[in-house]
């Protein structure tokens, strides 16, 4: 029943709010509808999370095995909290943006959120794909409505790349569905489906380009800097810190499994396109002075190391990757929330116009250093534990034999997060005020609370990661045991 | 048999309703009473109830997948009806004529899916060939509409001989017209009969403007007067392609390897040449045609396939795509400007027409939640699960996300531009058949189980 609300809630809200004249209603219906969306996820992890809450099946199209499917594992129950937790957050901090429309912008958004609810508890492969879309879809047109000068260009360059993706991906699943034991939609159809050797390698390719467009993977990466840029920043915070997970459970949940030998086979060459991601990534985010285009690039290395570490097929690899995709997603969005106050107070995000915030915003930049503390994951933060659990599935991996490498490249991308973190960090908020930010002052109460929300986040997963590691252990397993190569190729020498 | 000879009857009908109707409001509304009766008596027919007792062995039998696809093409007839019909008037002055030539048009469209025997197919596919160039060129006084149908006529009539010419060769290689006698797989090497089939496949290729036999498309599509353009388009087209997959999975079913690659070859060539020369469009009833195109080569799926999903498959395209394209030229018939900037701001101006178009576009780019991502993913699975071709099917992926390109386009004229309006002289009535059409186009993409339902049970 969870599962369902999760879902119905944010559509049904979603497509009365476009229904709603006045502006101020439009607001706080959306932002009710996103807190009671939150209030059954908590409901759902604290309360009522037993399998039976979490799971619903229903018929849909009987004539094609397709069945309305969804179950949460804890890889889903986890990103469904996040999504849940997000969006009220990114309603309020976004909440004096003027918006042309907004009975439209808001609308969409929750319908955005119901798309992805959707993507992380479908157990059904055309299920998975239509939410894939139905989260697509709204987007492509809040960015297009409401973004910056280049909007239209950009936002539709997003949307083609995205949809020759999720399309190849289409023919996958059509392939693997005419090829599964009594022709099933159903997830566990898939993961028993037999293909040969050449067959899955193929397919691996479809619906790796799919993911890998949406995470984005270098070299899929180019609509994404472009994107965050021109985008309304609500829609910039939902893109950076919910859809690239869409990506990232697709690897988890519908390629490593279902494509195992395959997922060996070419485990290293994906991991070399992500390192690649990595350090170039990393490379240009040093000499960005646009702290958007900044984030945008940082985002793409963190989301490649969790690329790798998938492909590592290693117990604390894929823990690590999932609590990373929790905390990857709070510490961009706190990220967007500082880049979104500096905007508005000043008018622009170049790194170079900009300098000495600390003295006029003393609490934004507290925040912010520890934002950034958490961007470039040291111990205490949140990302320590998921990159440090990622490090070590890596350098132990038992399929690949270039972990060490891998590990290499992957740390100098940290280090080189670390440089581009701080030294964004010392040209805004340190050295000499300029005329612009003379006139600076600090942060108002609401943004404060927004903030703490996020630095709680951010403190309690690194210090206390131990339920959200019990939360993922399960899942991680169930895809490890998917995915074990051995007894398969033994099966196909027979 | 009920549907063929009530609608010749309404042909009839409609033809003395010119003059005994001063006004034009009568003679819409008895068009729109006859095809109601139309749709009544055909899924009488489907329930097994017929009014006529005819012995029509060895020309027509009236399989319950021919039937549905009746059904089909008369409730789009009947929608195009409700969304057209007032803007007929705006073609020439023959208003009820139209409606006559129409009725005849369904008339041959009845045969094209039902024949057994070769003649039938001819004849159908004159009944609706030969109204289809008057109505082209409905619009007397305008020049393009005249080119339109002297071109239209006489690349059908060509396209016609060569279909009796390859009829002629058939007969010759088997000594019969009817295809239950012909003993397709005996002849596998006779060279007359394979020269016959290709010149019937070059022939249909043409009459469903498969590349490269689609050049009289958009000259055509572009000239009509819109409302016409529009049941030629959708109706038209999908009736003929049932007969096209009729022909080859009846007929030539057993000698597939001869014919099946040239096929597939060709469901390339047009998805490749429609949709990239759709890109440069810069009017969108041009895009439309050239976007016919490409549709047909989606369509041509079920002929390569050759199994029962590509036959659920081009009902789906049927009703998808003719109803979002019904409901596209609906509203540009009501447009002073068909260019893509002709769009700007319309979402500005009419939010419901262009919520309406945008939902038309989403389907007939595929996208979930609309009957044109059902009917494109049964063509997918159809091609899949037949086993080879699957580079057509990679292929015609990619040639679908092309076509987002610039079925996008409009979108994005209307909702992300500004412009001054163009649109007008909508009805309440007119908005509410528009979402009408919507309402099934979304219907049909969630549950596509009650139209198989229908065909089934």
């Amino acid at each position: 029943m969870i599962a369902l609300l999760l879902i119905l809630v944010p559509l049904v809200s979603g497509l009365a709010t476009f229904l709603i004249k006045k502006e101020a209603q439009v607001r706080t219906w959306s932002l009710l509808a996103a807190i009671i969306t939150f209030i059954i996820a908590i409901l759902g992890v604290a309360v009522y999370s037993t399998a039976g809450n979490w799971t619903f099946r229903a018929d849909w199209m009987g004539l094609l095995n397709s069945s309305f499917s969804l179950r949460g594992d804890g890889m889903g129950i986890m990103l469904c909290l996040l999504t849940a937790l997000c969006y009220p957050v990114i309603f309020l901090s976004t909440w004096t943006t003027a918006y042309k429309k907004v009975n439209n912008f808001f609308g969409l958004m929750l319908l955005a959120q119901a798309g992805l609810m959707g993507v992380f508890l479908a157990m059904d492969a055309l299920l998975f794909y239509f939410f894939w879309e139905l989260a697509l879809i709204p987007v492509y047109f809040i960015c297009s409505q409401w973004g910056g000068e280049k909007r239209i260009a950009v936002t539709f360059k997003f949307f083609i790349y995205t949809f020759i993706g999720s399309l190849l991906m289409l023919v996958g699943i059509l392939y693997v569905y005419s090829h599964t034991p009594g022709h099933s939609f159903d997830i566990e159809a898939f993961y028993k489906s037999g293909l040969s050797i050449k067959e899955q390698t193929w397919l691996f390719w479809l619906f790796f380009i799919a993911f890998a467009v949406k995470m984005p993977i270098f070299p899929f990466h180019t609509w994404q800097p472009d994107t965050y840029q021109q985008s309304p920043t609500a829609a910039t915070m939902v893109l950076s810190a919910l859809m690239v997970k869409m990506g990232v459970l697709g690897l988890l949940r519908w390629l490593l499994p279902v494509f195992p030998i395959a997922s060996y086979l070419n485990g290293d060459t994906i991991s070399l396109l992500a390192v690649t991601g990595i350090i170039y990534a990393s490379l240009i985010a040093m000499r960005q002075d646009d702290m958007k285009r900044l984030v945008a690039y940082s985002s793409i290395a963190h989301i490649g190391l969790m690329c790798a570490a998938v492909f590592a097929e290693d117990k604390s690899a894929l823990q690590g990757t999932m609590i990373q995709m929790f905390s990857h997603g709070i510490n961009i969005l706190g990220m967007w929330m500082v880049v979104a106050i500096i905007e508005r107070k000043f008018g622009t995000v170049k790194i170079s116009a900009l300098g000495g915030i600390a003295q006029k915003a003393p609490a934004l930049t507290f925040f912010f250093v520890i934002i950034a503390f958490a961007n470039i994951a040291l111990p205490l933060t949140n990302a320590f534990i998921g990159e440090f659990l990622m490090f070590k599935g890596i350098l132990g991996s038992k399929v690949s034999q270039n972990g060490i490498w891998i590990m290499a490249a992957a740390g100098i991308g940290i280090i080189l997060g670390a440089v581009y973190t701080l030294r964004m960090g010392r040209k805004v908020f340190f050295g000499e005020t300029n005329a612009l930010t003379e006139k600076g002052t600090d942060i108002a109460f609401h943004e404060k609370a927004l903030l703490i929300i996020i630095i709680g986040a951010i403190l309690i997963v690194g210090i206390y990661p131990q339920p959200f590691l019990n939360a993922v252990d399960q899942t991680s397993q169930s895809i490890l045991k998917n995915s074990d190569v051995l007894p398969m190729l033994m099966k196909q020498k027979h | 048999m009920n549907a063929v000879l009530l609608s010749g009857l309404l042909g009839v009908v409609m033809m003395f309703a010119s003059f005994l109707f001063k006004t034009k409001a009568p003679v819409r509304m008895l068009a729109i009473l006859g095809i109601l009766l139309l749709l009544v008596v055909n899924i009488l027919e489907s329930n097994g109830i017929r009014l006529f007792h005819l012995d029509t062995t060895g020309f027509l039998a009236f399989s319950s997948y021919a039937l549905f696809f009746n059904t089909i093409a008369i409730a789009c007839t009947l929608v195009y009806f409700l969304i057209s019909s007032k803007d007929m008037q705006k073609a020439g002055n023959h208003y009820a004529e139209y409606f006559a030539l129409i009725f005849f048009i369904l008339t041959g469209i009845f045969l094209v899916t039902s024949f057994t025997n070769l003649l039938m197919l001819f004849l159908g596919i004159e009944i609706i060939s030969i109204p289809l160039y008057i109505l082209t060129g409905a619009a007397k006084k305008d020049l393009k509409s005249n080119e339109a149908a002297l071109k239209y006529l006489l690349m059908g009539a060509f396209s016609t001989g060569i279909m009796l010419l390859g009829i002629a060769f058939i007969y010759g290689a088997t000594g019969t017209f009817e295809i239950a006698k012909m003993n397709i797989a005996g002849l596998a090497k006779s060279n007359l009969l394979t020269a016959g089939m290709l010149l019937l496949l070059f022939s249909m290729c043409f009459k469903v403007s498969v590349a490269p036999f689609h050049f009289w498309t958009p000259d055509v599509y572009d000239g009509a007067p819109t409302v016409f353009t529009s049941f030629m388009a959708t109706i038209v087209k999908v009736g003929i392609f049932a007969g096209f997959l009729h022909l080859f999975y009846s007929a030539f079913e057993p000698v597939a390897l001869q014919w099946k690659l040239w096929l597939a070859i060709l469901a390339a060539l047009t998805l490749f040449i429609g949709n990239i020369t759709a890109v440069f469009q810069q009017s969108v009833k041009r895009m439309l045609a050239y976007s016919s195109i490409a549709q047909a080569g989606f369509m041509l799926f079920a002929l390569v396939a050759l199994n029962e999903t590509g036959h659920e498959g081009l009902l789906l395209y049927a009703i998808a795509y003719s109803l979002a394209t019904i409901g596209i030229f609906g509203v540009i018939a009501k447009m002073t400007d068909y260019s893509f900037d002709g769009f700007n701001g319309l979402a500005t101006h009419q939010p419901l027409v262009a919520l309406c178009v945008t939902i038309f576009m989403l389907s007939l780019a595929g996208i979930p939640l609309s009957a044109g991502f059902l009917a494109k993913f049964y063509m997918l699975k159809a091609v899949i699960q037949s086993g080879d071709y699957l580079w057509l099917v990679i292929f015609g992926v990619l040639m679908a996300a092309v076509s987002a390109y610039y079925y996008f386009r409009v979108i994005q004229a209307m909702y992300f531009k500004q412009g001054p309006n163009h649109f007008s002289g909508i009805s309440s009535f007119e908005k509410y058949v528009l979402v009408g059409i919507c309402v099934l186009i979304i219907f049909t993409g969630l549950f596509p189980n009650v139209i198989f339902g229908w065909l089934y049970f």
